[in-house]
């Protein structure tokens, strides 16, 4: 058996599939490939139930057409397109829209509880360019029941794994707080991945012929952004070290509602459903300015007055919808141009003001967590005054190159991804409501597609004791860094501080050749000083050291980013504008 | 706009460990988790603390401030007075694994104890109905976002680490109250094993939980004390215990 420098044996294990990621992309795959037999490890960075789509506000979209029974998934389907300028892989939008309702009632026979409509079925709610009510709901708080009912289905396997065994692990076992910092592969293909405990520093490794990633978005490599520390890139990163190739990576969204004041909350999301649900945005002459953006693709579906726009909130039929629910990447950067021309709010920002709409008690009931998050954060009561908002880094539209009906990365037999992380499914813009579908229809396909590829399997890759000590030393590297001077030695802080700022300004919401190529010469040289980073202190739950990791896969995703802005040639394709 | 803030913190790991004291400076509008995030960055690169979100939704930054136990996210600066020190320490109930990080799988085991929901088999995908006055009652405890704040404050658990093997805690009272008043869940028996399996008459109501509850999911009167009343009418009243044998039905 190797032995780490850490101290301790290198703990290892043999599954079936091994599923990096516990959003609800990961979780729903860990449950399809249990079911198909197969036995899976889920790991997640954080704490089970933690993941990222716990934020997720507004809803899932799901064309069930409980509100409105004009709405099918074809309807859905033309949306997704639409809002992805037509950039999207068809193949993904035509399968999510044809799967998502039966994800979503899925849910509820596993124990979810959405919001109902007067005859007791699911609920649905408008949002920006879906054209019916179409996002099944919980409040605000959609994430947050989707991985509660995921986590609780995984308790749920292993239950009666424990009833039917004798042992809730069998078949499933949750690795929490455990980073993998490598795919291992054999002979070209995926034989497993190797990480380590955060709270140790223990390394583990992986021995499973299927991976699949489920790891999330980028956001933590900007500075204004609405994502949790998780959204690193690991993923991307690890995919693209492990032999595949990311797709669409200059098409970043920039979610239009971000708070704005104060500025240790900037860029927290403020929920579409504000919109959706009445919201109206002006600029600091009072005027709504969204009247100005509405593009020609989109001049059938929106309203160019107010009288009109006003009335379509009780009369849908025979009135376009307000402007202000056009796709996010069009509000953004509306909200953008107006800040520029020196029509912005107070801090920054523009106004969003749902308090002339509806009364107070409906405020708190539709938007509970906004309500409270204002109040809580910046002392703004929303059901009386505005809100201050303005665009904050939220998804990655890009991401692995995979097959759509399977979810297997191209280029690299064994490797599968799903969610976020995944490219194409959303063209250059994400429709709201539309990631949390996406979780569940290509999780699930991820690990029905894991689980096909590894029954078709004769013989398993193997992990060689060579991999796992390259795979150490690298893990080792931010302790051993040495420098001729202290003052030679870099902070991890510092550097990913300097990398949110540079690609905040030079690859934002407007990019241009000079700012991408002054932020790839400038990403370079970060590169350069991450190197030197030393990892300060001991292996156990040292935030420092989990930084260092997580700061290569954010120098990465960032060239990423710019590399393919540039070489987009002065072609303004939506989200991404030069 | 930046004022001083003096921060005592405490450092160490299972075996032992005691207070570092730093002083760094304090933006307008910050939270205790952004202190934090500075000292981090700037004294202490390998401080140990958990958080996600930073936004009040995971439940990951649960830790004690000046001995209340509290989202570090969600603790205001403005909060404290000016000049005063603020002390934070790893939730107490739980063993420390480093510094501000404590090992909660605790929670963990009790949720994987608690029956998960059962779904009527009749009932396919889609043809549920439920009316929303019917499910906001369960959704109120299904808006937890497990900081386990409610467990660490917990008299039975917190100063009892014996009563840690029969005592489940407040966070999955409310997740059996739930799946108890959940309009479809098939479970017929679960308030009667919330009092025989899993300790829920050991809770005497001080409402401790509802206070720190970040969520203001009223634990106490909601969940709790309306299970307790229904566990004792099943079992005390002579009809319905009657009832219960002739019908030879589980529960309630």
């Amino acid at each position: 058996m190797t032995t780490s420098t850490s101290g301790s044996a290198v703990e290892r294990y043999k599954y079936d599939v091994v599923v990096i990621g516990a959003g609800g992309a990961g979780l729903r795959a860990a449950v399809e490939a249990r079911e198909a037999g197969l036995r899976v490890a889920i790991i997640c960075k954080s704490l089970f139930g933690k993941a990222h789509t716990v934020m997720a506000e507004g809803g899932v979209a799901a064309s069930m057409g409980n509100v409105n029974e004009n709405d099918g998934w074809k309807v859905h389907f033309r949306d997704t397109m639409r809002g992805g300028k037509f950039l999207n892989n068809w193949r993904m939008a035509e399968l999510h829209a044809k799967e998502s309702p039966d994800r979503v009632w899925e849910l509820e026979t596993w124990g979810a509880l959405f919001d109902r409509t007067k005859d007791g079925r699911i609920s649905q709610r408008n949002f920006g360019g879906h054209e019916y009510p179409r996002l099944a709901h919980v409040g605000d708080r959609t994430g947050l029941e989707l991985i509660r009912t995921m986590q609780q289905r995984i308790v749920a396997l292993q239950q009666k794994d424990k009833k039917q065994y004798g042992d809730a692990e069998k078949y499933i076992k949750v690795f929490a707080e455990l980073t993998i910092t490598e795919i291992l592969k054999d002979g070209g293909k995926v034989s497993g991945a190797f990480g380590y405990w955060r709270e140790t520093g223990g390394e583990v490794a992986f021995e499973a012929p299927a991976v699949v990633l489920a790891t999330g978005g980028i956001g933590k490599s900007f500075k204004i952004t609405s994502n949790s520390w998780e959204g690193t890139g690991d993923g991307h990163a690890l995919a693209l070290k492990a032999g595949g190739s990311l797709i669409d990576m200059e098409f970043v969204q920039f979610h239009p509602t971000g708070m704005v004041w104060p500025p240790s909350v900037r860029g927290l999301l403020v929920t579409e459903s504000v919109r959706g649900d009445g919201g109206v945005l002006t600029n600091s002459e009072g005027k709504r300015f969204m009247f100005n953006y509405i593009p020609e693709v989109f001049k059938d579906k929106y309203a160019d007055n107010e009288a009109e726009a006003d009335r379509w909130y009780t009369d849908q039929q025979n009135n376009r919808r307000p402007p202000e629910l056009l796709p996010r990447d069009e509000v953004a950067r509306a909200i953008n141009s107006e800040i520029k021309a020196g029509r912005g709010s107070e801090h920054g920002g523009v106004y969003l003001d749902v308090s002339k709409r509806l009364p107070a008690d409906v405020i708190r009931k539709k938007l509970p967590s906004m309500w409270h998050q204002f109040k809580e954060l910046a002392d703004v009561d929303i059901t009386q005054t505005a809100m201050e908002v303005g665009p904050t880094c939220h998804y990655v539209m890009g991401g692995v190159h995979v097959d759509p009906d399977t979810a297997a990365a191209v280029g690299v037999p064994g490797l599968f991804a799903a969610g976020e992380v995944a490219g194409g499914m959303h063209g250059s813009n994400r429709l709201g409501g539309n990631s949390l579908s996406d979780l569940l229809v290509f999780g699930r396909r991820a690990g029905a597609g894991a689980a096909e590829y590894v029954k078709a399997m004769k013989k398993r890759p193997t992990v060689s004791d060579k991999a796992i000590k390259s795979a150490q030393d690298s893990l080792d590297a931010p302790f051993n860094r040495k420098s001729a001077k202290k003052s030679d030695s870099e902070n991890p802080y510092t550097i990913h501080h300097e990398l949110q700022e540079l690609t905040q300004s030079l690859v934002g919401i407007i990019r241009t050749e000079k700012e991408l190529k002054d932020a790839l010469k400038k990403i370079d040289s970060l590169r350069a000083r991450a190197a030197k980073a030393k990892a300060e202190g001991g292996r156990a739950f040292n935030p420092g050291f989990h930084l260092t990791f997580d700061l290569d896969n954010m120098l990465l995703v960032s060239e990423c980013i710019a590399l393919s802005a540039l070489n987009s040639s002065g072609v303004t394709r939506w989200t991404h504008t030069r | 706009m930046a004022r001083k803030v003096k921060m005592r913190i405490w450092r160490g790991d299972s075996k032992s460990g005691g207070f570092k004291e730093v002083t760094v400076p304090a933006n307008e509008g910050e939270v205790v988790l952004d202190v934090i995030h500075r000292v981090q960055a700037t004294e202490m690169s390998d401080l140990a603390v958990r958080w996600n979100c930073k936004a009040g939704k995971c439940g990951s930054c649960s830790m004690e401030i000046n001995g209340k136990p509290r989202l570090a996210c969600m603790t205001r600066m403005n909060s404290f007075e000016e000049g005063e020190t603020i002390t934070v320490t790893p939730l107490r109930a739980f063993p420390v694994i480093r510094d501000l990080v404590t090992d909660v799988s605790f929670n963990y085991k009790k949720a994987m104890e608690v029956d998960a929901y059962e779904h009527p088999e009749e009932l396919k995908p889609g043809q549920a109905r439920m009316q929303q006055v019917d499910v906001e009652r369960s959704q109120e405890f299904r808006k937890c976002i497990e900081c386990f704040l409610c467990q660490d404050t917990c008299h039975v658990i917190r100063d009892h680490e014996e009563n840690k093997k029969s005592f489940a805690g407040p966070r999955f009272f409310i997740r059996m109250a739930e799946l108890d008043m959940h309009p479809l869940d098939k479970l017929r028996n679960r308030k009667r094993k919330a009092q025989e399996e899993h300790g829920l008459g050991m809770c005497n109501i001080t409402k401790c939980c509802t206070e720190v509850c970040p969520e203001h999911i009223r634990i106490t009167d909601n969940a709790i004390i309306p299970m307790k009343e229904r566990v004792v009418d099943e079992k005390y009243d002579p009809i319905r215990w009657l009832g219960s044998k002739i019908r030879k039905r589980e529960g309630l």
